[in-house]
């Protein structure tokens, strides 16, 4: 069939740029938004102060408690961008405190740094397994992702009682305090957090993993004829996400010195994918902002201290929290945009998929003629 | 067309009439998991005495009577190839509007029908996004999990108890069976809910146009069948089986609280994936998603006889469980591709 | 030829069909943002008929059969239904009106029986409760009168694709329908199977049903239908009577000849062609030799040899095999027999990236579902094999891929020239050179281009066309598939005929479009006999 040619499309890069600007715009303005409500009510909430060489203050707070989601939620911008969900990372993180807690515990000195490394190292191979598998069922045997990390969503739990018996352990070791409790000026966690995030925005775009993994996202098939290696790039993500769940289950335990099998990282997972969405990475895969998970992480923990600090029950930041996620979703939804560029915009020149169910009206716009092969403007062939 | 032209003689009407598998495929996972039932229960009876008892066998059913209704609820929303990860937080919410409603003086029945009507209510609406605006189940869900959760945290913090007679009666009121033994009114409930979700997906063109819609929507569409509102029934069934769930597990807790059922919604996915239900719907039937639970039931009846394994066994082995079936199911939709 | 197809609509009729037709479209419009699918079409469909509508693909007949039954609403035009003015909101409302359409892929539930596919939404019923008993006797009845012998009580997945065609089929008749649209129902039968649904097909046109047809297959067309239809290029081309028209004029009726797109291309391949005239050929040792390659269900086991600088054209109707043979020789699917040597070595193509290793590469004829990436740059799409293939630790360099992307953008007239611009967001034309660019960057040593002109203007399709020539000249091997047989006669070396899923011919060069044109055309037999170029 022959189709209308395009008007040349002119968007220069600067257009381009303000409609990426734009993605993030509004994430960022909310963010300020609620700051900014904060500090009327209290101005207290704004303030910083140095002591002791550590920075205090409810901003500061705010940094340390996002950590650990920020650090899940990167994991999960990567797993989302190749159309993929990872519902088992609280479990992980989990499983991971647990792991570190009851090593550390079961050391001939659990208040040695030696005793924590190993810990740690120990907590962090188990969740490169655990990363393994669930990219093993969803790369390998292609189960929907949803599915797949139910299964560890609903056994990692039991496995992380299994490690800590049941109870709650308690260490004391200042070396392991200091990856969610400690200070170099700023907490020790969200500078890892952000260490973590600098690193995978550098090896994602410095080499080419980042637009493998995009292209994954927006189009398997297209990506598997193009000669990439999707089930690699697929695993991978679904391992890093672990490992990534791993350290923030890490900085979950250390901050409170215990491992909690039961409670930590508990909903994390949802925090993440709407950190994840807020931040305008879109749940159908593909193109996916780093940055935006930034500010979306930033967002919920701040809703959450806001919440906290206006006397409200913490729980009942989960309505706030469930209201955003269906305002992003509808705004992100094609039928919803649809609707919105229709009104706004004549039907679209380039070359476009039909509609599945178009109604007349929509279709009347175009009264020029059919611009048919022979009649089409004849452009100048190159010499090449 | 207004004749009937026998086009082919040879055909004769004995002819089509045939011989059928005597286990038809589908039943298989259903089969398997009434096997696994038995074997579990095998196992009780051989390792630990008085396993083998009318009794024990009747607790199942009373302990997880709210969960046999949330599955059934979460069996309709499968089958459409959906997911309702809101209905462990529905339960919650339940038992904390029935809890705070009867407190506030409320009479019984005016908070039965507020609960389900709050339940049924959220259903329809996560229905009606999910359909209309084409977005994920799973992502929708989500977020009615977190509005359900809110909610009972807006109307309190701590557990409420519940005084209310009606309900004391439920909780307390038993039926005595020959042998000895006694189940409570929730089981009956239970069992009720579940022949009526039997027949109406087996029986209506309801319940069939669900199965069309989780083997084909596309198909059913073009087939003509009322997609749109059967899907988002589908959800209002899961809702108003939630809500009466919570009003079980209220009767069973005698409380409402907004952490109760925590994590409920993964046991009653399990128990629909382990009775047989393809994830990606079409094929099940509730009477496996009841054998579902009572496998979890029997395990957890299993660790607790053993007394020296601790609670958690139970998710690593609801865990393996699932991921047996779910890769039972893998291979099995591979092989038919 | 193309004087010997009128544009006018023929008188109708077919010996013992008269009266007023049963569905009667007039003047019908359709437009998309962009896209005209049909213009000013006509169409009639008489009672107790089979009307075949031909056309290649993107002709409009989709779009034709969507706008009758409801899918979507005409831009302009009229549709009557019995002399009545009608609308349909959809194939519901279509189907309730006695209109019935039963698609290519099996449009029922695979997991219901095969009673409740056919009565499904209108079980009969007893106190509420379906009466499943009845419900199955009456789905054996119905199968019964089509003369099927089917359990109907058998689950549906369980019956081979054919059988459950004609349950479709069945469900179509069941609501006593009087216009059964029957969409391309045989691209997965095998010949009994087609035989069946032809003896049910006049079974039900004997019992006064109209059914439309939509078919690729010539045989088929002429051993059923009793008129048929043809568009081109959302046009209406003619309304005939089968045995009024000969394969010969209905396939150029169907593949015309766009006058202005020769002019320009004859002007501009010209020379190029005779430059690559010289240098090609089949008597050097060949770069790829395919021997009893073939897939079941996808084509049968072929014989493939192409040489270095040789461009061999497959030519073939849609659905003649032509498509699913450069899948195999690129990996794309696996082939389940035969071999593959390139350089006399045999090498395995289990998958895209094998056959991209050994110096192949592919251009999908579904530019969007398996080429480009639309949410990407231009610059990522054109980067991304030759990415794929370096691994994602070893990026292109910044410069490399500025001067790579300059490079071929230029040479390809690629716009706009920004290397930013989302694919999604360029025309037809220019994301097919993207994806051009995409292969070349990797230096292939055989490039497979499946429609590459298809869907885009004038311009661009003769900028391709030269560029393959030039390809060829320099010494890569091409294999061209395109359902427009010029180009396939001006560019090809050889032309590798193709029918009904299967390697039918082998041509040189010189042939002609009307030799290509007579081998698709004739019935199959005739022509098994292979003329080898030298």
């Amino acid at each position: 069939m022959t189709s209308a040619q395009a008007a040349p499309t002119t968007h220069g890069p600067g257009l381009l740029e303000r409609a990426r600007g734009s993605r993030l715009l509004w994430p960022l303005v909310a963010l300020v938004a609620l700051v900014l409500a904060n500090a009327v009510r209290n101005p207290g909430f704004v303030e910083v102060r140095l002591q002791d060489g550590h920075l205090y203050g409810s901003l500061v707070d705010i940094l340390k408690n996002g950590a650990p989601t920020l650090l899940i939620a990167l994991g999960m911008t990567l797993v989302i961008a190749t159309r993929g969900i990872d519902l088992s990372v609280g479990a992980v993180a989990a499983i991971s405190g647990a792991v570190a807690c009851t090593t550390i515990l079961g050391s001939a000195d659990p208040t040695s740094p030696a005793a924590a490394l190993k810990g740690i190292a120990l907590a962090l191979v188990l969740c490169l397994v655990l990363g393994l598998w669930n990219g093993f069922l969803v790369a390998l045997l292609g189960i929907q992702p949803i599915i797949a990390t139910l299964v560890l969503m609903t056994a990692g739990r039991g496995i992380a009682m299994l490690v800590t018996d049941g109870q709650i352990i308690t260490v004391r070791n200042d070396f392991f305090a200091e990856i969610g409790a400690g200070f170099l000026l700023f907490p020790i966690s969200i500078l890892i957090a952000l260490a973590a995030l600098a690193a995978v925005a550098l090896v994602t775009r410095r080499t080419a993993l980042g637009l493998l993994i995009e292209s994954v996202g927006i189009n398997p098939e297209a990506s598997r004829l193009a000669g990439l290696r999707s089930r690699t790039i697929i695993w991978t993500v679904y391992v890093f996400a672990a490992l990534c769940a791993g350290v923030a289950g890490l900085m979950i335990s250390s901050n409170v010195s215990a491992a909690d099998a039961n409670n930590a990282g508990l909903w994390i997972e949802m925090d993440a994918i709407l950190a994840v969405v807020i931040g305008g990475s879109s749940l159908a895969g593909g193109k996916y902002s780093l940055s935006g998970t930034l500010v979306g992480a930033l967002i919920i923990q701040t809703l959450t201290t806001t919440v906290y600090s206006m006397g409200i029950a913490p729980e009942v930041t989960l309505v706030f929290k469930a209201v955003v996620v269906i305002a992003v979703c509808l705004l992100q939804a094609p039928k919803v945009r649809e609707r919105f560029t229709r009104r706004r915009r004549p039907p679209a020149t380039a070359e476009t998929t039909p509609p599945t169910r178009p109604r007349a009206s929509d279709a009347t716009f175009g009264t020029e003629p059919v611009a048919h092969d022979a009649t089409a403007p004849k452009q100048k062939v190159a010499q090449s | 067309m207004t004749t009937t032209v026998p086009t082919r003689p040879d055909t004769l009407p004995e002819q089509s009439s045939r011989r059928r598998p005597v286990v038809p495929g589908r039943v298989l996972p259903v089969v398997s998991t009434f096997v696994l039932f038995v074997l579990l229960f095998g196992v009780g009876s051989v390792r630990y005495e008085g396993f083998t008892s009318g009794q024990v066998f009747a607790n199942l059913f009373i302990d997880n009577a709210f969960l046999i209704v949330l599955a059934v609820g979460m069996t309709f929303v499968i089958l459409t190839g959906g997911i309702d990860l809101s209905v462990g937080a529905v339960v919650a919410l339940s038992t904390m509007v029935a809890a705070a409603t009867l407190r506030a003086g409320l009479p019984a029945p005016v908070v039965i029908l507020l609960v389900l009507a709050v339940g049924t209510g959220l259903g329809v609406v996560m229905g009606l996004v999910i359909h209309h605006f084409e977005l994920q189940p799973f992502i929708v869900t989500l977020a009615g999990m977190f509005l359900a959760r809110g909610l009972c945290f807006v109307i309190g913090v701590e557990s409420i108890s519940i005084k209310d007679p009606f309900f004391r009666a439920l909780a307390t009121g038993t039926i005595d069976l020959p042998g000895g033994v006694t189940i409570t009114w929730s089981v009956v409930i239970a069992l009720v809910i579940v022949a009526v979700a039997a027949w109406v997906l087996h029986r209506t063109r309801f319940g069939r146009t669900i199965y069309a819609i989780g083997g084909s929507e596309s198909s059913a569409t073009l087939m003509g069948l009322p997609v749109a509102r059967v899907k988002v029934m589908a959800y209002a069934i899961s809702g108003l089986c939630a809500s009466i769930a919570g009003l079980l597990f209220s009767v069973y807790m005698l409380s409402g609280y907004g952490l109760h059922a925590v994590g409920m919604e993964l046991d009653a996915i399990a128990s629909v994936v382990i009775g047989g239900t393809l994830l990606s719907g079409g094929v099940g039937y509730v009477l496996g998603s009841l054998l579902g639970v009572l496998v979890l039931g029997v395990i957890q009846t299993l660790i607790s006889f053993q007394g020296t394994l601790s609670s958690w066994w139970t998710k690593i082995a609801i865990g393996t469980l699932l991921l047996l079936f779910i890769v039972m199911q893998r291979l099995f939709t591979r092989r038919n591709a | 030829m193309t004087d010997t197809s009128s544009t006018t609509v023929a008188p109708a009729g077919r010996p013992g069909v008269s009266g007023d037709p049963v569905v009667a479209m007039q003047a019908i419009t359709m437009e998309f943002p962009g896209v005209r699918a049909l213009e000013d079409v006509d169409f009639r469909l008489f009672p107790g008929e089979v009307h075949a509508l031909m056309g290649e693909n993107g002709a409009g007949k989709s779009t034709l059969i969507k706008v009758l039954t409801g899918v979507y609403t005409a831009t302009a035009g009229t549709t009557e239904l019995r002399g009545e003015r009608i609308a349909f909101s959809g194939p519901a409302e279509a189907q309730a009106s006695g209109v019935s359409t039963v698609y290519q892929e099996v449009n029922l539930c695979p997991n219901l029986s095969v009673a409740e596919n056919i009565l499904l939404g209108r079980e009969p019923r007893r106190l509420g409760s379906i009466d499943m008993g009845a419900t199955r006797s009456r789905a054996a009845e119905l199968l019964r009168r089509m003369g099927l012998d089917i359990d109907p009580g058998s689950i549906l997945a369980e019956h081979p694709i054919a059988i459950q065609q004609l349950v479709a089929i069945a469900r179509a008749v069941a609501v006593d329908a009087q216009v059964l649209i029957l969409d391309e129902p045989t691209s997965s039968l095998d010949q009994d199977e087609v035989a069946e649904l032809f003896r049910i097909m006049r079974h039900l046109r004997d019992e006064g049903v109209a059914i439309l047809f939509v078919s690729h297959f010539l045989e088929q067309v002429y051993e059923i239908a009793d008129r048929m239809t043809v568009l081109r290029n959302g046009r209406l081309v003619g309304e005939h009577l089968t045995r009024d028209l000969t394969r010969l004029q209905l396939v150029s009726a169907m593949i015309g000849r766009e006058l202005g797109v020769l002019e320009e291309v004859e002007r501009l391949a010209a020379d190029a062609a005779d430059a690559a005239e010289v240098t090609g050929g089949g008597d050097r040792a060949p770069l790829l030799e395919a021997t009893g390659l073939g897939r079941r269900g996808s084509i049968a086991p072929f014989d493939l040899r192409i040489a270095a600088g040789e461009v061999v054209g497959l030519a073939g109707l849609l659905g003649s095999g032509r498509t699913e043979l450069a899948r195999l020789l690129f990996g794309a699917d696996r082939a389940d027999s035969g071999e593959v040597r390139v350089d006399g070595r045999v090498v395995s193509l289990r998958t895209p990236r094998s056959a991209i290793a050994s110096g192949i590469a592919f251009c999908s004829e579904d530019r969007k579902g398996e080429g480009i990436l639309a949410d990407l740059s231009i610059r990522d799409n054109l980067v991304l094999a030759m990415q794929a293939a370096r691994g994602w630790a070893r990026p292109i360099p910044r410069r490399t891929k500025d001067e790579l992307v300059e490079k071929w953008m230029t040479a390809l007239d690629i716009r706009p020239k920004n290397p930013d611009a989302l694919v999604g967001k360029l025309s037809g034309g220019n994301q097919q050179k993207v994806l051009l660019a995409r292969w070349l960057v990797t230096r292939p040593r055989l490039l497979i281009l499946d429609e590459p002109t298809r869907g885009i203007d004038i311009g661009a399709k003769a900028q391709i066309q030269k560029l393959v020539a030039e390809l060829a000249a320099e010494g890569m091997a091409v294999v061209y598939i395109s359902a427009e047989l010029e180009e396939v006669a001006r560019l090809a070396h050889r032309v590798v005929v193709l029918k009904d899923r299967a390697k039918v011919a082998e041509l040189d060069g010189s042939a002609s479009v009307d030799e290509i044109m007579a081998l698709i055309a004739t019935a199959d037999g005739d022509v098994r006999t292979e003329q080898v170029a030298s």
